[in-house]
């Protein structure tokens, strides 16, 4: 029927004069927009496939190759977009949820972008980076609640157990399923040569990764794919997720038909059966619940291990994330709205769910008003795009950052939202072996390895500017940051002053 | 324009510091000489000095000198204070009339003890009593500021340039075995006396230099343990850190030092495992109170100083000794004007606290 026609997003633009039919971008292209017309001996392409992913374009070897946004539209109006009209067709087509992948793209305030940071100058010195030690080293766990001496009155250093950072950025959970293995040993090797952690995600810990532990957190989500003792043992410590920013209050769904035979065997479920991860974990379902589950997993590894509780930032988060710190978790993880993931409900994902800066700035407000900031360490996650976020996040409070869409994006990611489709021509959102080869694990850590050092750098140079050498010293040190076009209640939620107060 | 207290204002300063080991005790003249010499790193918005071994007549009373707004305030305050704790006595501090020392509060001292039955109700130790005591005056009493609360010493201050600040307060009649000064050059007009060094809680002194750029992480810190920082003032801040430290988790001067001015991980690294694992300790589980940014301070304590620098010395402090007297001082000018010859001067580095305490047969005289 014509009314189940939608014109093309894309527009592929190919340039005659520059196309030599080499049929790289055939071969490139895993959703088929390209092919060689033999009667017209030359190169066409159906459009309405193309996701604007750009493997096409950067391996063009002529670069006759762009993609563009069709001006095809609707008769313009500001309502009803055409988008809102388009996703109204497709639903009265199909009567399906639409699912779409990455973060939460709409037009809400970024805050990151409306805070400023402060400088010295004057009545104390900036500190040059390139002379002076500049640490950010970053501990997480509890912090002990009494000193303990012994017959000699020297201290017993007794520390629950504890993450170690070299740098206060972690990789965020990313199950082995909706990524693939390239990705995750890019993540897991990267983790190690920079001192911090990647997470498995509800996937399971594929058998190859065990070696990496040390800097591997094992996820225990809802359906809980791939969790036994070894599992649990394996990881530097074990988060429990809750909920995930981009689709707060609902579970997840791997089709059975990316469930292969490695895929099946880390997730321990038979192969190509739905990996169905219930809305709650069905032995939670309340605060108590909670405890006992973080206690289970304590018990099961000896108390060797901190356990974070992963929440997505919604209305309540300051109040559940009290709840949180009392009970038993070392670490409480708040993800933003703006967070990833490789599928969601469109609603959803656009539309539940809060700004991590405000849940960040209103539970560390929280927890410390209560005077139990120190049961826990905070790590916020949900679109940290770069060093001067994670400056913010942690000046508002936070102990460290997880970022994924920052890290899929160094792995050659082009945020085309598509990754429902497990047709990644990056080779990280597939698992698909002809299109994983084409992520090189060894290129992949590194250039995670090259963003974490870039990022050091400049967190070093802005801490460096403020008159700050430790990293500790700027956690919750909201005086360094300004609002910038916010209203009072913004700032009064975010506990920070103006631009020129 | 905002007072003090409703800002954060930054400050540069200079501090000296006289200690007789020997527990002798000296008059205000030579501090106030020393102090005087520094005249230009302070702009004449704050000046202060604290004193120890001063009311041997009322050794066993906390010494509280509070400033207050106005008459109505203080029959508040002292109806509190009656309620609380006996008074042993109470008089205004005497003061000299001086030019450039204006708008003066009303400035009374009492000598007091915790009332028998309040901390039987409250089952509080004296000392955590009188905190909770002085914080809630502080907090909750506008117009109304302890600023001075230990036993057998005193803080003075004001708004002015030190040496005209001892001369106000007569301090060439009162004689301390510790003495410890303060000149401010803040960057804003503190509008208000509270807001001169030193700052004291108990027999905890601070007299410091410098504006530390960790501020609100150690304030947000250090307020979860009960602490109300009205003042918005760095040295604030840091006498409550080392009241929570040291009185509170029982660490001692030298463990509180390496929290606040901790040693580099590099440092750390290379110790031996024991050592190693104590100050990878104390730097996590107190890492909220290590106070970056410039400082030199002094702590004055009952039988005791010490002296602190940052952990990259961005402030100058020197210390020198001759014979049983340590002079410590942000320029070494400011001990030769008093001690020209010395037997030994040196600038400790950055995150080494110097402690001196009175000597054995002093201890307990004082």
């Amino acid at each position: 029927m014509a009314i189940e026609y939608l014109y093309p997003q894309f527009e592929v633009l190919r340039n005659p004069d520059r196309c030599i039919a080499c049929r790289v971008c055939e071969r490139q292209c895993a959703n088929e927009v390209h092919h060689f017309d033999t009667d017209l001996q030359k190169m066409v392409s159906d459009e309405s496939k193309c996701v604007n992913c750009h493997r096409c374009v950067s391996l063009c070897p002529t670069r006759a190759l762009k993609i563009t946004k069709t001006n095809h539209q609707f008769r313009e109006n500001a309502n009803w977009t055409g988008e809102v009209i388009e996703e109204i067709y497709r639903q009265a087509n199909s009567g399906g949820t639409l699912l779409s992948s990455m973060g939460n793209p709409k037009n809400y305030p970024i805050y990151w972008d409306k805070m400023l940071i402060n400088a010295s100058q004057v009545t104390n010195p900036s500190i040059d980076p390139l002379r002076e030690p500049m640490e950010i080293r970053t501990f997480l766990g509890k912090k002990p609640t009494t000193i303990e001496r012994d017959e000699n009155g020297k201290i017993i250093p007794n520390l629950s157990p504890r993450l170690e950072l070299d740098i206060p950025v972690m990789f965020s959970a990313m199950s082995y399923g909706s990524i693939s293995y390239n990705a995750h040993e890019s993540l897991a090797r990267a983790s190690k040569a920079m001192g911090t952690y990647y997470n498995t995600g509800e996937g399971g810990l594929h058998e190859d990764f065990y070696k990496w532990g040390d800097n591997t957190i094992v996820q225990v989500a809802s359906g809980r794919f791939g969790v036994e003792k070894d599992y649990l043992d394996a990881g530097a410590a074990i988060e429990i997720k809750i909920g995930q920013g981009a689709k707060p209050g609902i579970g997840g769904h791997l089709p059975g038909t990316k469930v292969a035979s490695d895929i099946s065997r880390t997730r321990m479920i038979p192969e190509g059966t739905d990996a169905i991860s219930p809305a709650p974990h069905h032995d939670i379902y309340s605060i108590e619940d909670l405890r006992q589950l973080v206690y289970s997993l304590k018990e099961a590894t000896a108390y060797k291990k901190p356990v974070i509780v992963k929440i997505s930032a919604v209305h309540n988060v300051a109040a559940i994330a009290s709840g949180i710190a009392r009970s038993g978790a070392d670490i409480i993880a708040i993800d933003g709205y703006r967070g990833g993931t490789g599928a969601a409900p469109t609603r959803i994902r656009d539309n539940v769910g809060i700004p991590i800066a405000l849940a960040l700035a209103s539970v560390d407000q929280r927890l410390r008003e209560e005077g139990i900031r120190d049961n826990v360490s905070i790590v916020v996650g949900g679109s940290i795009r770069n060093s001067a976020d994670i400056i913010k996040a942690i000046a508002l409070g936070a102990d460290a950052v997880y970022i994924a869409t920052a890290a899929l994006l160094s792995l050659g990611c082009h945020l085309c939202r598509t990754c429902q489709n497990g047709k990644c021509n990056w080779g990280i959102a597939t698992q698909r072996p002809e299109l994983v080869k084409r992520l090189n694990p060894d290129i992949g850590s590194e250039r995670l390895i090259n963003l974490l050092t870039a990022w050091g750098h400049e967190i070093r140079e802005m801490m460096g500017g403020m008159g700050i050498n430790s990293i500790e010293a700027l956690r919750g040190n909201r005086l360094m940051l300004r609002g910038i076009g916010l209203n009072e209640k913004e700032l009064e939620i975010l506990g920070i002053k103006h631009a020129g107060e | 324009m905002l007072k003090e207290g409703q800002y954060h204002i930054p400050s540069g300063c200079a501090i000296s510091g006289i200690f007789h080991k020997d527990g002798r005790r000296t008059d205000g003249t030579e501090i106030i000489r020393s102090i005087s010499t520094m005249h230009d790193r302070s702009n004449g918005l704050g000046g202060g000095f604290a004193a120890y071994g001063i009311y041997p007549e009322y050794a066993d009373c906390y010494a509280f000198h509070l400033f207050y707004d106005d008459p109505s305030v203080k029959d508040i305050c002292e109806k509190f204070l009656e309620e609380h704790f006996e008074i042993a006595s109470m008089s205004r501090i005497p003061t000299r009339k001086h030019p450039s020392i204006t708008d003066e509060p009303l400035i009374w001292r009492y000598f007091v003890v915790p009332r028998r039955y309040k901390l039987i109700e409250t089952q509080l130790s004296e000392d955590e009593f009188v905190v909770r005591c002085v914080t809630r005056i502080n907090h909750k009493f506008a117009g109304a500021y302890v600023f001075s609360s230990g036993k057998n010493c005193g803080v003075f201050k004001a708004i002015g340039f030190p040496e005209d600040v001892g001369l106000y307060y007569r301090l060439e009649e009162y004689e301390a075995y510790s003495w410890t000064a303060h000149g401010r050059y803040p960057t804003n007009t503190p509008g208000w006396w509270g807001g001169a060094h030193p700052f004291a809680m108990l027999d905890f002194t601070i007299v410091h230099n410098g504006e530390i750029s960790s501020y609100d992480a150690n304030r947000r810190s250090i307020e979860m343990h009960g602490y109300k920082c009205d003042l918005l003032t760095d040295t604030e801040a840091i006498t409550y850190i080392f009241d929570y430290l040291i009185r509170r988790k029982g660490l001692t001067l030298e463990e509180a030092a390496h929290v606040v001015a901790a040693p580099f991980w590099s440092t750390i690294e290379k110790m031996p495992p024991q050592q190693k694992a104590e100050y990878t300790y104390l730097r996590d589980a107190f890492a909220g109170l290590l106070i970056n940014g410039p400082f030199s301070i002094m702590l004055g304590f009952t039988g005791g100083v010490m002296a602190l620098n940052d952990r990259l010395k961005l402030r100058s402090m020197v210390v020198g000794e001759k014979d049983e007297d340590v002079y410590i001082a942000s320029e070494e000018a400011a001990i030769r004007v008093i001690q020209p010859e010395l037997d030994k001067i040196w600038a400790p580095r950055g995150g080494e606290p110097v402690i001196v305490t009175l000597n054995e047969d002093a201890q307990g005289k004082e």
